[in-house]
């Protein structure tokens, strides 16, 4: 069997809610924002992997875990075999070098003060990475890998004399710097304006072919986790709900929150309109997630055993997994 | 017995649009850096009941043009042309008093980009609406006012009861919905909505997008939606105006643009933008960026992006023109490039 690149067994994130004096003095129970709550999966090389959901389901969390730049509450993470968590410091300054993110907004993930032949120099300087003149050279062909060409033209500038769209490649030129083999790309077209957001996604796809990444793609936005992805899990309140390939889960989603996800994204046909979306009420809070399954109080199929047992993943067709009661 | 002039009134009156605007120029000025071109030459019109979407890439000049329709613009913004006109009116002239007390809220509101910081958070949301009620009705009573507020609430589908929370304590959707009652509160006949739904997620958003085309649909508002979003602003709009670094460089029937696009912006924004629906095809990216208004490129403003550019387009600003029936398009050579798609 191929091994995944990365392999994420029931991770969970709980963060503390801060508690007031007086919860302190009541000895109330400590209360629990349950960001990630319990997510299974793997990654393959060279495959772009969809995290997707609404805001808040835990996107973010479970991306910055895997990387450890959050430690977990519980679970394992296996990074080519390695286990993460067990990971000597020697290790883990390796795995830093070897796994990359993005972020969503590049206008604060770059140091302003700093021009563009810094920003991108400064992770070999951090791994003590090559002599002056080979980190000249590196940063130059990062530059160009992003089709920021002439390199020459770009290296003095700081980021506020980019546009949206070039920032946003000096931060992957950053972050390819290392020749990572993993990058956690955390919505990073979402702050592109739509002319540039193609251009963008078409490079990370190149460079997806050229330097054998495999990234894990976070996107609340179906219509670019269908156009980027392989595979796409879909998030509800820190658990997958389905996962599966990317065509099969926009075109035959199967748990009733994915089908109400896609009913709800507008299309730009204007012939096409967005009908009745199959959803009650609004998304609990993190704190207090519903009993069985717990997409039950908003689902419109919801049976009285919903509200008691919750839905294991079923593989309803090859590798299509959905974990919903009418599914079992 | 009606005299020729009375008649002549009486039938231009039926005739004259709701609303228009004509060769809008609206610049900003930045001291030792020049003019930013914001709203520099548009024009459009809106009938009762219309829903016009305005669509562009951030920076284009879509707010702008809303301030500047409703006089809410900043100090260093400077209306150097054009006219709008409401019923015939053209309401930039207008005395800023009467236009305060007869047309802003009244005739055109607006329904800010952020509805965060439309809403005042120490204040309950039935007073703010309340609020806005009696600024503008000064003989009305608290309590009818609060009337209002709990019809408002009603008819944007929040539970009259919850007049008396403060916005911390309604999701983002229910505040978006607190804030187009608000716009909705004086009976206005044109809605202004910036970017409705950008802050909200795509299940909230749908809900909202819904809400707005029952309203028009009952109210019989007149819409005009802006975004960067052209899947959204196509989910209601019936018109739609492409705009790009200042101008409008297409507009018409929704169904004329999107399947018939003229401008070869329109059409390759049409192709970068993926679609969650049918086959997956392979996105083509439009080269460069928008625009610095400051110094916005000579001629046609897309010529530095355009694959099909000539001479003329580095020269001469192309104007926009109908090209077909109620289709407008601002480009040299539309003509022989009907059917030819971008890149
Ligand atoms: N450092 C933190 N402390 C406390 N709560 C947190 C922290 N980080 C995230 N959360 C909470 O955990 C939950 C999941 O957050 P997360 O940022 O992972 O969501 P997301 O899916 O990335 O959302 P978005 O689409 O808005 O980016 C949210 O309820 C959030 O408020
Ligand atoms: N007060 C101001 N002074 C100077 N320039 C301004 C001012 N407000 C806006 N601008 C500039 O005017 C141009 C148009 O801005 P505007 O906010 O209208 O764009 P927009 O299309 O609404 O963008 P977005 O989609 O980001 O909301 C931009 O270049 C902007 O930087
Ligand atoms: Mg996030
Ligand atoms: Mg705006």
């Amino acid at each position: 069997m191929v091994e995944p690149v990365i392999r994420v067994i029931n991770l969970k994130k709980y963060f503390p809610v801060r508690a007031g004096l007086l919860d302190i003095l009541r000895r109330k129970p400590r209360l629990y924002i349950r960001a990630v709550d319990g997510v299974t999966f793997d990654i393959y090389e060279k495959e772009v992997f969809c995290l997707a959901g609404e805001s808040g389901c835990g996107k973010t969390t479970t991306g910055r875990t895997i990387l450890r730049l959050i430690e977990p509450t519980d679970g394992k993470i296996f990074f080519k075999g390695e286990d993460v968590l067990n990971y000597t410091n020697e290790e883990l300054k390796n795995f830093r070098r070897r796994a990359q993110i993005i972020f969503q907004d590049p206008y604060e993930s770059l140091n302003p003060m700093m021009t563009v032949y810094s920003i991108v120099e400064e992770p070999l300087k951090v791994h003590k990475i090559g002599s002056k003149e080979e980190r000249y050279d590196m940063v130059m062909r990062a530059l160009e890998d992003v089709e920021l060409k002439p390199p020459e033209d770009f290296i003095h500038r700081r980021p506020h004399e980019l546009s949206g769209g070039q920032r946003q490649r000096v931060a992957i030129a950053r972050a390819l710097i290392l020749n990572p083999e993993f990058i956690v790309a955390d919505e990073p077209v979402s702050m592109l304006d739509m002319s540039i957001r193609a251009e963008i996604l078409n490079l990370m796809l190149k460079l997806r072919d050229e330097h054998s990444l495999t990234y894990l793609f976070i996107t609340h936005d179906l219509a670019v986790a269908k156009y980027i992805c392989d595979r796409i899990a879909i998030m509800y309140l820190g658990k997958i709900v389905e996962l599966g390939p990317a065509e099969e889960i926009i075109d035959n989603p199967l748990h009733p929150y994915t089908q109400a996800l896609i009913a709800a994204v507008p299309t730009p046909d204007p012939e096409e309109k967005i009908g009745e979306i199959p959803i009650k009420g609004e998304v609990p809070s993190p704190i207090n997630i519903p009993r069985g399954c717990r997409f039950h109080p908003r689902c419109i199929y919801a049976r009285p055993e919903c509200k008691v047992r919750e839905p294991k993943p079923i593989e309803v067709s090859k590798g299509h997994y959905v974990a919903c009661l009418l599914y079992e | 017995m009606l005299f020729p002039d009375t008649v002549a009134i009486a039938l231009g009156a039926c005739n004259v649009m709701l609303f228009e605007v004509r060769d809008l120029k609206m610049y900003y000025e930045i001291i030792g850096k020049g003019l930013v071109r914001a709203v520099d030459g548009v024009s459009f019109s809106l009938e009762r009941g219309e829903t016009l979407g305005i669509v562009g890439e951030s920076g284009c000049g879509k707010s702008s043009l809303a301030l500047t329709i409703l006089r809410l613009l900043p100090a260093n913004a400077k209306v150097l042309g054009g006219e709008v006109l409401l019923d015939g009116v053209n309401i930039l002239k207008m005395d800023l008093e009467k236009f305060r007390r007869e047309v802003r809220w009244r005739r055109i509101s607006l329904i800010f980009q952020s509805a965060m910081n439309a809403l005042n958070p120490v204040i309950r949301v039935g007073d703010q609406i309340a609020e806005a009620i009696m600024i503008h009705d000064k003989g009305i009573r608290k309590n009818e006012a609060m009337k209002r507020v709990k019809e408002l609430l009603a008819l944007v589908g929040i539970d009259p009861s919850r007049a008396k929370s403060y916005p911390f304590e309604l999701s983002g959707g229910m505040r978006q919905r607190v804030v187009i009652a608000m716009a909705l509160a004086l009976n206005p006949d044109i809605v202004i909505a910036d970017e409705p739904t950008t802050a909200l997620d795509v299940v909230v958003q749908a809900q909202i997008l819904k809400l707005i085309k029952d309203l028009q649909r009952k109210l019989r508002l007149s819409v005009i939606v802006i975004s960067h979003d052209i899947s959204m602003v196509s989910e209601l709009s019936n018109k739609i105006a492409v705009m790009y670094a200042g101008q409008i460089v297409e507009y018409g029937d929704i169904k004329d643009v999107f399947y018939n696009p003229l401008h070869p912006y329109t059409k390759a924004l049409l192709y970068a933008v993926p679609s969650i629906r049918g086959k997956r095809r392979r996105l083509n990216p439009i080269p460069g960026a928008p625009p610095d208004l400051l110094r916005p490129p000579s001629g046609c403003r897309f010529h530095p992006r355009c694959p099909f550019k000539t001479d003329i387009c580095i020269k001469e600003m192309p104007e926009l023109i109908e090209a077909d029936e109620g289709h407008f398009v601002r480009c040299h050579r539309f003509e022989e490039l009907r059917g030819v798609a971008f890149g």
